[in-house]
């Protein structure tokens, strides 16, 4: 944090309350982080929440209100956007369509004033090491969606910058695409050991690939950290619905005893949960993912867990490893819970009666307000 | 150099201002016949002689309003006739070749297309003297065949609509094509497959869609009629439309009525224009 | 089916084959044969490149034909470079109901005649014109100026006469122009010059092409705004094709020199094609 860190010990890049206003909304909020050298920090919010706007001030499209960006330990606040040690993958690539591949990616070089051998050496490693070798003289049009994409992070990385941005770049793609672009991403940016800071509204690429994420709604940092805190340790009700999915139910606390909470639903059930911060006669939300719910034909199987619903199956919803069905509790409530695919529920159907379980540690309660 | 590249603030000012002197010499000359068409004098130009509505409405010497000046009315007459004529012709022929082009393969096709397109490079003045030369051509071999003299084919107000017609249709295939080109061919299918015939199909659903454009083309075709100089002038007879009788009339010294009358030709012109972007506007 | 769709096909065939044949096409074989003849007494002709001659050796005729075309290529230039900041402002600079104002704005004096438009330049330029009064008004001079019939007022006109077929076409090409696409220029290092020289510029060719080639086609064949604004010796070629049809009657020698104006204008619209890689349905369609 303190800006007088010998520059090889400074993150690649700070942010310090980060605030930028436009009118009257606010589209960032007080935001402050820091992204450790070679590390991949991701930016997951829903499209609004004000990421792209993070984004664009650390490029230098956009002035912050207030606040500061270093990188590399200092202020790039007064360098203009083309002498700034970032660079940036676009949302739609921004390809130069009347250049060649390999003209794309010599241009920054070009703009350096590098000699012309220089420029077409290091363009011929940077086509090699996305695996394209031989494909500068082509058009950009001549490509496919997945060779724009590398072409357009090879004529970044040739600037070797200090960070690099990636603003929804795989939102263009197909699914199959998508899914290959996130392992393949991973791996560029390990192969290049350069920080990436990745914005996106798919939680699953974020979680993917990313060393770190923040979790942003509505101009703030909701939460930052891993892939597995995010899911596991949610601190707030946003970031346990935005990921995954969860099983919901709002009620009155009526019983606290440290982080333990006995919750009594709207619906007239009673819950257990952990949650900290509450205390008895608070409203509250408890969230439960599908996974962490036991389904079983009998009772007695789901003694251990504190948590035990009757129901029936009202429909099966079969997504290969992803499978769940819903099932509806004795108040009417409908439960997603995963089914599991050990052959055991194999002949399961439409109007099985069954039931499930959670332990209470598997629940996350918060406090609503109001 | 959009706005979200920060730049100075001399540049910004620089280019604003430059921008705004584009505007003002834009302006310039449209806003000087306006206001002269108002200056209670012999002359369109200062001094300012106080203002007056004589040169739309007098009727006394030597201060006769356009609205009884006999000459420009039947001038005006002229191009409305001439005007009409043409944007009908062209926007029907335009139709049938957006048609041809866009539903037909055919062997030289490609050629076809190029030769379309021809009269916007070639220049009008050209265009209108290959036309007087062919159609006196045409009217020197009747005669010598048969010693009959067919007018038509002399300078006059026939010569003037072929004249404009051989360019406007280009221009006019251009916009209905361009639009032509959006049609969802399926819809015509749909209504083929629901009992249509062909035509009927053409009729009900795909001359509704291309509309707009024809409108669109219609107003193009009769504005630029009206406001052509070039082609008319070699191919005009004794009748002159508007814009030749103001040339006529410039060469001799111009009054402030000529001023009134290009002011009613902008009200009228920008109204059309206005027209037809509102109505291209909502559909 | 198949003969209804030849039906239809020659239907449709028949007009566009009348229109380009007896308005286009033949016109202009005839116009080249009539150039190719020489009027030995009343009635009787005789084929000969007689016109050609004259024209190619009689140095008024020449020089005024090498003028209109440089002069041509000067008012392309200009009005290109005149256009192009304004084109960039409404396309990528001005954003919402500004940008439509300001393109409407531009539009608007185009619906106008030519004529009334060279009028008002007469209006602004002429001796006892609105600026030559201004300048004395200031005391920038003492005595009324003429700034007609002069090549710089031709200019003007001329210029202001093609603005819209240069500014129409440089916005449409440039608001195509993806704003991510110039960042991309800026954050991988280049500065306005070079986004300008490698992007921009290469991006709004297409434009260039077609509005160069439409302001240079109408500048070589306009008639008013030299004759009007550029007076006798504005020395331009419409003006001899009009004096040999109208005023001498010559039309041998004015279908001769009508046929050089066309060869003239397609060889520069034809090389500035060449020069750019593309065709004119391309730049025109």
């Amino acid at each position: 944090m303190t800006p007088d860190l010998a520059p090889d010990l400074a993150p690649d890049l700070e942010c310090v309350d980060l605030v930028k206003r436009f009118g009257d909304t606010t589209a960032v909020d007080n935001v402050s982080f820091t992204v450790p050298p070679g590390s991949f920090f991701s930016i997951l919010g829903p499209s609004g929440c004000g990421k792209t706007t993070i984004m664009r001030m650390i490029a230098g499209f956009l002035e912050p209100t207030s606040g500061d960006i270093r990188i590399k330990g200092g202020s790039v606040l007064d360098v203009a956007p083309n002498k700034r040690p970032v660079n940036m993958v676009f949302q739609h690539l921004a390809l130069f369509p009347m250049m060649t591949i390999a003209e794309n990616i010599g241009y920054g070089l070009r703009r350096r004033g590098l000699p012309k051998d220089q420029i077409t050496r290091k363009v011929g490693e940077a086509l090699e090491r996305i695996g394209l070798p031989g494909i500068g003289g082509r058009k950009v049009d001549e490509l496919s969606g997945g060779q724009k994409q590398r072409v357009a992070i090879a004529r970044c990385m040739v600037l070797e910058p200090d960070v690099l941005l990636l603003d929804e770049p795989l939102g263009a793609l197909d699914l199959k695409l998508r899914e290959h672009m996130k392992v393949e991403l991973k791996a560029l940016q390990a192969a290049f050991d350069t920080t990436f800071v990745y914005i996106t509204h798919d939680q699953s690429e974020a979680l993917v690939m990313s060393d770190q994420i923040a979790v942003m709604n509505h101009g703030r940092f909701e939460q930052v950290g891993t892939g597995q805190d995010l899911y596991y340790r949610p601190d707030t009700p946003f970031v346990a619905g935005f990921i995954g999915d969860s099983n919901r139910w709002t009620g009155r606390v009526e019983r606290t005893e440290g982080e333990a909470i006995e919750m009594r639903t709207d619906s007239g059930l009673v819950m257990r949960a952990s949650g900290a911060g509450l205390k008895a006669g608070d409203r509250a939300e408890i969230f439960v993912r599908p996974e962490s719910i036991r389904l079983a034909s009998s009772a007695e199987a789901l003694s251990v867990f504190d948590n035990r619903l009757q129901g029936t199956v009202t429909s099966i919803l079969f997504n290969g490893a992803a499978s769940r069905i819903l099932v509806e509790d004795g108040v009417g409530e409908t439960l997603e819970v995963t089914l599991p695919q050990s052959g055991e529920f194999a002949a399961l159907k439409r109007g099985d009666a069954v039931h499930i379980g959670w332990g209470s540690v598997q629940g996350t309660c918060f406090g609503r307000i109001a | 150099m959009i706005p979200t590249i920060p730049q100075s603030r001399a540049f910004r000012l620089a280019y604003g201002g430059y921008v705004a002197l584009f505007f003002l010499y834009l302006a310039l000359p449209l806003t000087v016949v306006a206001v002269f068409a108002f200056n209670d004098s012999q002359f369109p130009s200062l001094p300012w002689e106080g203002f007056t509505w004589n040169w739309f409405f007098g009727n006394e010497r030597p201060q006769i309003g356009v609205f009884h000046e006999r000459g420009i009315l039947r001038a005006v007459g002229t191009s409305v006739l001439v005007a009409g004529c043409v944007a009908v012709l062209s926007v029907c022929v335009g139709t049938t070749n957006a048609f041809l082009f866009n539903r037909y393969e055919f062997r030289g096709k490609g050629l076809l297309y190029v030769l379309m397109l021809l009269p916007l490079v070639i220049p009008g003045i050209v265009l209108g003297i290959s036309i007087l030369l062919f159609s006196s051509t045409l009217a020197n071999g009747i005669w010598d065949m048969a010693e009959i003299d067919v007018q038509a084919f002399r300078p006059g107000l026939l010569l003037v609509v072929l004249g404009q017609f051989s360019f406007i249709t280009t221009i006019a295939t251009l916009v209905i094509s361009a639009r032509l080109q959006k049609f969802d061919r399926t819809l015509e299918e749909a209504a083929l497959n629901l009992g249509a015939t062909r035509l009927t199909a053409v009729r009900t659903i795909t001359l509704p869609f291309l509309a707009p454009a024809m409108i669109g083309a219609v107003v193009v075709a009769f504005l630029m009629s009206f406001e052509n100089f070039n082609t008319t002038l070699m191919l005009v007879g004794s009748d002159a439309p508007l814009t030749i009788a103001m040339f006529d009339r410039l060469k001799e010294g111009s009054t402030p009525l000529l001023n009134a009358v290009s002011l009613l030709l902008m009200l009228g012109s920008s109204l059309l224009a206005l027209v037809v972007i509102l109505f291209q506007r909502r559909s | 089916m198949r003969a209804e769709t030849r039906i239809g096909f020659i239907l449709l065939l028949t007009p566009l084959v009348l229109w380009l044949g007896l308005l286009i096409v033949i016109p202009h074989i005839d116009m080249a044969l009539i150039s190719l003849r020489e009027r030995i007494s009343f009635g009787v002709y005789e084929p000969s490149l007689a016109q050609y001659e004259k024209a190619l050796t009689e140095p008024l005729y020449l020089r005024t034909f090498g003028r209109t075309a440089v002069m041509s290529v000067l008012a392309t230039a200009i009005t290109l470079l005149v256009a192009f900041p304004v084109a960039y402002y409404i396309a990528k600079m001005a954003k919402g109901r500004l940008q439509q104002v300001l393109f409407l704005l531009c539009l608007i004096p185009f619906y106008v005649s030519e004529l009334v438009r060279t009028f008002g330049w007469m209006i602004l330029l002429r001796e006892t014109g609105l600026i030559s009064s201004l300048m004395q008004w200031v005391g920038l001079a003492d005595q009324p100026v003429e700034m007609l019939y002069n090549d710089a007022a031709m200019m003007v006109g001329l210029v202001y006469t093609s603005m819209l077929f240069m500014v129409v076409p440089l916005v449409t090409t440039l608001e195509s122009l993806d704003d991510s696409v110039i960042e991309a220029g800026y954050d991988l290092g280049g500065n306005g010059w070079s986004v300008l020289r490698e992007i921009i510029i290469p991006h709004a060719m297409p434009g260039v092409v077609s509005g160069c080639i439409v302001v240079f086609m109408l500048s070589l064949g306009n008639y008013l705004t030299p004759t009007m604004l550029g007076g006798k010796d504005s020395l331009w070629f419409t003006e001899m094709i009009y004096n040999q049809f109208i005023v001498r009657s010559n039309w041998e020698l004015g279908a001769a020199f009508g046929f050089m104006l066309l060869v003239l204008s397609s060889a520069i619209v034809w090389g500035m094609l060449r020069l750019t890689g593309r065709t004119l349905q391309e730049t025109m369609g």
